[in-house]
């Protein structure tokens, strides 16, 4: 066999080596530039503009407390108007998304809540956000530490409007569309 | 904290057989070319020896698509090209041999082991549906570890080869227990660390920005030290010590993601090394081949001299950048040529740029591992798919690092291309592994997990590291 034969193949074989790794990383780069890397706080506040507005579920069939029956979701909380979610922006849960239904969600550290809430400042059953004619309230349990709505102690039931601070313990909980 | 999230999944399989494709024309060119190299003519039996590699890649394919549709496309054709290669090098060393008058048969033997290894991995594949079935068994498994370890010094069992005590013999087949241990001991560290992570991580003083664990916490890492510690001594093996201590290191560190382990680990494992390197004299004598290998006094040792080493090193050297080409250089002046030293062999007859190819492959594998570790949903899978890749890229840092004087020469195998039977059935059974766990980690959730829960469900988020199920479960968004 000729040198050149012999040293054509010589380079071809490494050729065909390298063929491999570059087809394989071929393969692999979509999972380098095919993904999404998500920053949860970041991706929430780009959801906040974008995001549209989720089905409404069915109505949840577990115990929702007494005060509030469950209720249909108005017209305008369907139609995109009204907060379509509960976002925890401070706080241990940072980041934290509960989509709203019909039923009330009741914040605090116990296992039972709807948002059970990492937080030391917290008392167990610590508030409860609700909706009552197209409005959303909250209303403190009788929690320690009290519940604040844009730095107001919570007395009585107090409608909280789209995007206002209601601080529980540490947390801070906002409605967002 | 973020996520990796992947736009879609395509399962890859076809993407798989086109790369096996590849890899085993590499595997049977190599053959070729040796054929052509040495003896001027293909071999004549070209023909059965490629059937017989294409019949087991493209078995292991097949399991693939009935047991593991969406496990990753490119690890299997990476361990079949590598492979593949190492046949072809230990079958040209054969014919080096054979013209010297020495015994061969090496490439025979490790053809029947290919073959052994990889219906084997096929098994795993299609036996284990599950790989968090495996976390049942996880204080069996250290059992199991430990017993593996110690089973060379059971006398009559054990053989004492060049020194090391590591092999055992049953009849005329000789194992290397410690090379299936490695696995069994991920499976325990992974099991093990998975339920107690937590106060590995949390509990415990902060001294100068590293979170010092508690001392009753750094019982298990100590009890490892002193059985890797203990294999060093007792079996004289240096290379298997490093192996267990770096695997548990690095597992800790996963785990906990505390950098004062690896710290830790790393202070453990050189006091260890001082203390072994001053009292023992083969560990010594390894340090001063390493320091001093062209030493003339040194490399005419005849025992633990650098002999080895600098003539692996005269090897690479005149492989040069492109190689001597299949069967045209001298690697079988190098003792241990087929096993310990084929990286030096295929850095001579391939050159700087095929063991580097090679080199990229182990690459890729170990960070298909890691990605899988990535991917996968729950802590266990996450473990042992990081601890199995980081084993096989530590294991070839020993290995390459060893033979290129880069760190001092332990005996640890090369994944996948060295001779030897154990070596190869641990590694196409950490491929298995890898594969069935990348089938888990890539599969598409579910369509009922995409839902949002209903409003009055309980939703317990963010409850520490433990917390395996993503918080982004509950916004609904998949």
């Amino acid at each position: 066999m000729s040198e050149v034969t012999v040293t054509l193949l010589r380079l071809g074989y490494l050729a065909l080596l390298w063929v491999l790794v570059l087809s394989a990383i071929a393969v692999l780069r979509r999972d380098l530039y095919g993904t999404r890397i998500v920053d949860r706080r970041r991706a929430n506040r780009a959801q906040r503009s974008a995001a549209p507005a989720p089905a409404a579920p069915a109505p949840a069939a577990n115990g929702t407390p007494p005060a509030a029956p469950p209720q249909r979701v108005s017209r305008s909380a369907r139609s995109g108007s009204g907060p379509t979610k509960l976002v925890v922006t401070e706080g241990p849960l940072r980041g934290t998304i509960v989509p709203l239904g019909p039923a009330a969600v009741l914040v605090g550290r116990a296992p039972g809540c709807t948002l059970v809430l990492d937080d030391d400042y917290s008392s167990s059953r610590h508030a409860r956000v609700f909706q009552q004619d197209g409005q959303w309230f909250v209303e403190d349990l009788g929690s320690t530490n009290g519940t604040f709505v844009a730095d107001q102690r919570v007395e009585g039931p107090t409608p909280v409007p789209t995007g206002t601070p209601v601080r529980v313990g540490r947390s801070v909980l906002e409605l967002q569309r | 904290m973020a996520t990796v999230q992947p736009h879609r999944v395509r399962a890859g399989r076809g993407t798989e057989l086109g790369l096996l494709v590849l890899a085993l024309a590499i595997g049977i060119g190599g053959y070729v070319l040796v054929g052509i190299g040495t003896q001027d003519s293909v071999p004549s039996d070209v023909l059965g020896y490629g059937l017989g590699l294409a019949g087991l890649a493209f078995g292991l394919h097949l399991a693939l698509r009935w047991r593991a549709p969406y496990a990753d496309p490119v690890i299997l054709p990476i361990a079949v090209a590598l492979n593949g290669v190492g046949l072809a090098m230990i079958y040209r060393l054969d014919y080096a041999y054979r013209a010297k008058g020495r015994v061969g048969g090496f490439a025979e033997k490790q053809l029947v082991w290919t073959a052994l290894s990889m219906a084997l991995a096929a098994a795993v594949i299609i036996l284990l549906r599950d790989h968090r079935t495996l976390r049942r068994y996880t204080y069996t498994a250290m059992v199991l570890g430990l017993a593996l370890v110690a089973l060379p010094l059971v006398p009559g069992l054990g053989v004492s080869i060049n020194g090391a005590r590591i092999w055992i013999r049953f009849g005329s087949v000789g194992l290397q227990p410690a090379e299936l241990a490695k696995i069994v001991l991920a499976v325990f560290f992974a099991g093990y660390l998975v339920t107690h992570r937590d106060t590995l991580a949390l509990a415990g003083p902060r001294l100068a920005g590293l979170q010092l664990p508690r001392a009753r916490d750094l019982g298990p890492i100590l009890i490892v030290w002193g059985a890797s510690l203990a294999v060093l001594v007792l079996e004289r093996d240096l290379g298997t010590s490093l192996l267990f201590f770096g695997l548990f290191v690095a597992m800790l560190y996963l785990a906990t993601e505390r950098l004062s382990w690896v710290v830790i680990g790393l202070l453990l494992f050189l006091a260890g090394a001082w203390f072994v390197a001053s009292t023992f004299a083969h560990v010594g004598a390894r340090f001063d081949a390493w320091l001093h290998a062209f030493d003339p006094a040194v490399f005419d040792k005849a025992v633990g001299g650098s002999g080895q080493l600098v003539r692996g090193l005269f090897g690479l050297a005149s492989g040069g950048l492109f190689g001597t080409g299949w069967g045209q250089g001298r690697p079988d002046l190098v003792p241990y040529a087929e096993s310990d030293f084929i990286v030096a062999s295929i850095g001579e007859e391939l050159g700087l740029t095929g063991l580097f190819a090679l080199l990229m492959c182990y690459l890729i594998l170990a960070q298909r591992g890691l990605r899988t570790a990535i991917g996968v949903r729950d802590g266990f899978g996450k473990l042992l798919a990081g601890g199995l890749a980081f084993v096989v890229a530590f294991q070839t840092f020993v290995v390459v690092g060893g033979v290129t004087r880069l760190i001092p020469l332990t005996g640890l195998t090369t994944p996948f291309l060295a001779y030897g039977g154990s070596s190869l059935l641990a590694n196409w059974i950490i491929v298995a592994l890898l594969l069935r766990i990348s089938d888990e980690a890539r599969r598409p959730a579910p369509a009922i997990r995409a839902t949002t829960p209903g409003i009055g469900t309980p939703v317990v988020v963010g409850s520490g590291p433990s917390d395996s199920q993503p918080t982004e479960r509950i916004e609904g968004v998949s």
